[in-house]
């Protein structure tokens, strides 16, 4: 049996409960005032913007909004929040029993697994803590900690699943696939940018196994922070391998929270929970309800976005997609690109071919997903309309796509920098064909003689005097009228 | 009747991070017992149709516009903080939890 927990940060300009500003990357304790910092006297007020994502993502996930509910205070003496509590939902989360189904690719081809929403709920994020002296940053054997408060009180919400079960053998790939689908249902409402390799999504992951011919669900283990796709995968595998061995050498599973080891694969004990947490929940005094009107949520339910899993089935259908061409590129996180590149006028099957093809191959050598290339799906239209009006030939598209990514400016700009154009005017070509004739004479007498596959030759010498620039069609048009042969 | 159990002080002194000595945990549960039964008595009259309220003032959905202004400079961020590295507030090691 499966279970997760995901935390979004939301991609607000200021944090939940103050004004802050929630950039990423600034110099540590620079985006902090006395309501993060929990100074005495000052009273935090929520975010409108943050509520309504909040709203709007439950929407998505077909929730019910709750009328009313309220913020809580989770009790704990940890210095990542200066307040000695965090603040959350408890038992009144502002968004319930909602759904989203996954599809998971099986030998015996795709299917599709429901999964649960128990809740989704606001709260704060937690500062940043670094451990100095002992081992490398892990918090084993450190001397003390030094805290940045920067990320302390940036707007979250945490997403969780009732128990995943029917899943069996397939539970990593179905844990993966509802990570994606929920990252890019967050994506396409904009609220967030659903980095997880800067935590912007971050995934805390229970597993636990049925034992052989058993009926109940044996002791589960809570992985924590596990920062990537790949990583959500191979930790729901290795815990299931893990217990497994357990059960099977008739030990028993311990509750406990464990760390994912990204080198690894592996999951590692942190602490036991056998003593259960006691945090301490209260209604938080300082925060006056959220009591969303219907007339709010209607509105805001407006302004949903056709979801991923629909936007997908029209595409394939508009584009003429068979399976396998959506699962490809699903799988390269190009649809979105493809979409924005066809969006800006490029034929579908240019603008997938550029993506899968060259650009995959840019984002791979650069370590780099493709949306992180420096180049716009509208760029990518241009350089394929530029290639189909015949001013560009492929080869030359690509050294632009290098000039782009290289920040030399747009396609057009590349094009006239780097001298790219392709050479079809006929006085330019004229000459080199003239050139290639006369430098050529056995060639040229064999295309005069009728050999006319031997003005192949001819046209290779045009084009190498040309640097690849010139348009090959009408370079061998010219040599075949200059020999007769045309 | 006691409304608070010793044991039940130990443990929230444990939580509240408070070092108690024995004789302070008799103490106390004695007081709180008082502070707890007298808060049952409002809870006696509160009954039925009084909903438990949270909070002072009949508000609901008190938001902010989503704007980010100016917070504290570094120097009076860190001006309480008990030590100071790296721009950072500098705390004792936590032990054997990781939040
Ligand atoms: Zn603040």
């Amino acid at each position: 049996m499966l279970g997760l927990e995901t935390h979004v940060e939301l991609g607000t300009a200021s944090k939940m409960f103050c004004s802050c500003s929630t950039v990423f990357g600034a110099k540590p304790n620079t985006q902090v005032c006395p309501v993060c910092l929990a100074l005495p006297g000052s009273l935090p007020v929520a975010n409108g913007a943050a509520v309504e994502s909040a709203i709007r993502l439950g929407l998505m996930l077909n929730c019910s909004i709750a009328s009313w509910c309220r913020f809580a205070r989770k009790n704990y003496f940890y210095p990542d929040m200066p307040k000695n509590y965090q603040i959350s939902q408890y038992d009144e989360p502002l968004c319930t029993d909602g759904y989203l189904d996954v599809a998971v690719e099986t030998p015996d081809g795709p299917r599709e697994f429901r999964v649960g929403i128990e809740r989704v709920h606001m709260e704060e994020d937690t500062g940043k803590t670094s451990h100095v002296g002992g081992a490398t940053g892990r918090i084993h054997g450190a001397d003390y900690s030094i805290v940045d408060y920067n990320r302390a009180g940036i707007p979250l919400l945490e997403v969780v699943t009732k128990p995943i079960e029917h899943t069996g053998e397939f539970a990593p790939e179905a844990a993966r696939a509802y990570v994606r689908e929920l990252r890019d249902l967050v994506r396409s409402l904009g609220i967030s940018d659903v980095r997880m390799e800067e935590g912007s999504l971050r995934c805390d992951v229970n597993v636990s196994l049925m034992p052989r011919g058993g009926t109940e669900w044996g002791t589960r283990s809570e992985t924590k922070n596990v920062n990537s796709l790949r990583s959500v995968e191979r930790a729901v595998r290795h815990e299931m391998e893990r217990q497994a061995g357990l059960l099977d050498a008739g030990q028993r599973v311990v509750q406990e929270t464990r760390h994912f080891q990204e080198a690894s694969g592996t999951t590692v004990s942190g602490r036991s929970k056998e003593e259960a947490q006691d945090y301490r929940y209260f209604p938080d005094p300082d925060l006056v309800p959220v009591a969303p009107s219907a007339e709010w949520i209607e509105e805001l339910r407006a302004t949903l976005p056709e979801p991923p899993a629909a936007k997908r089935a029209r595409l394939q259908a508009e584009w003429g997609l068979s399976d396998e061409e959506l699962r490809d590129l699903v799988n390269a996180e190009a649809t979105d690109l493809v979409a924005a590149t066809v969006d800006a006028g490029a034929p579908s099957a240019e603008a997938r071919k550029w993506w899968l093809n060259e650009l995959s191959r840019r984002s791979t050598e650069a370590e780099i997903s493709l949306s992180a290339l420096a180049i716009t799906p509208a760029q990518v239209a241009r350089i394929i309309a530029l290639v189909a009006e015949g001013t560009l030939t492929n080869k030359l598209a690509r050294q632009v796509v290098d000039g782009v990514l290289n920040g030399e400016g747009t396609p057009d700009e590349v094009v006239d920098a780097r001298g790219l154009k392709v050479v079809s005017d006929d006085s330019a070509l004229g000459a080199a064909v003239d050139a290639a004739i006369a430098d050529n004479p056995d060639a040229a007498e064999k295309v005069r003689s009728g050999k006319v596959a031997a003005a192949g030759a001819l046209v290779g010498a045009v084009m190498k005097a040309t640097r690849g620039q010139a348009d090959a069609g009408r370079a061998r048009e010219l040599i075949l009228e200059r020999l007769g042969a045309g | 009747m006691s409304a608070i159990t010793r044991d039940e002080v130990a443990h929230l002194a444990r939580l509240s991070r408070l070092a108690l000595h024995e004789d302070e945990l008799d103490q106390l549960a004695a007081q709180l017992d008082v502070i707890i039964s007298a808060v049952a008595k409002v809870q006696e009259v509160a009954q039925g149709d009084i909903p438990p309220s949270s909070h002072a003032l009949p508000l609901t959905n008190v938001y902010r516009p989503d704007e980010a202004r100016p917070g504290l400079d570094p120097d009076q961020a860190l001006a309480g903080a008990p030590a100071v590295e790296d721009e950072r507030f500098r705390v004792p090691r936590i032990l054997g939890e990781e939040a």
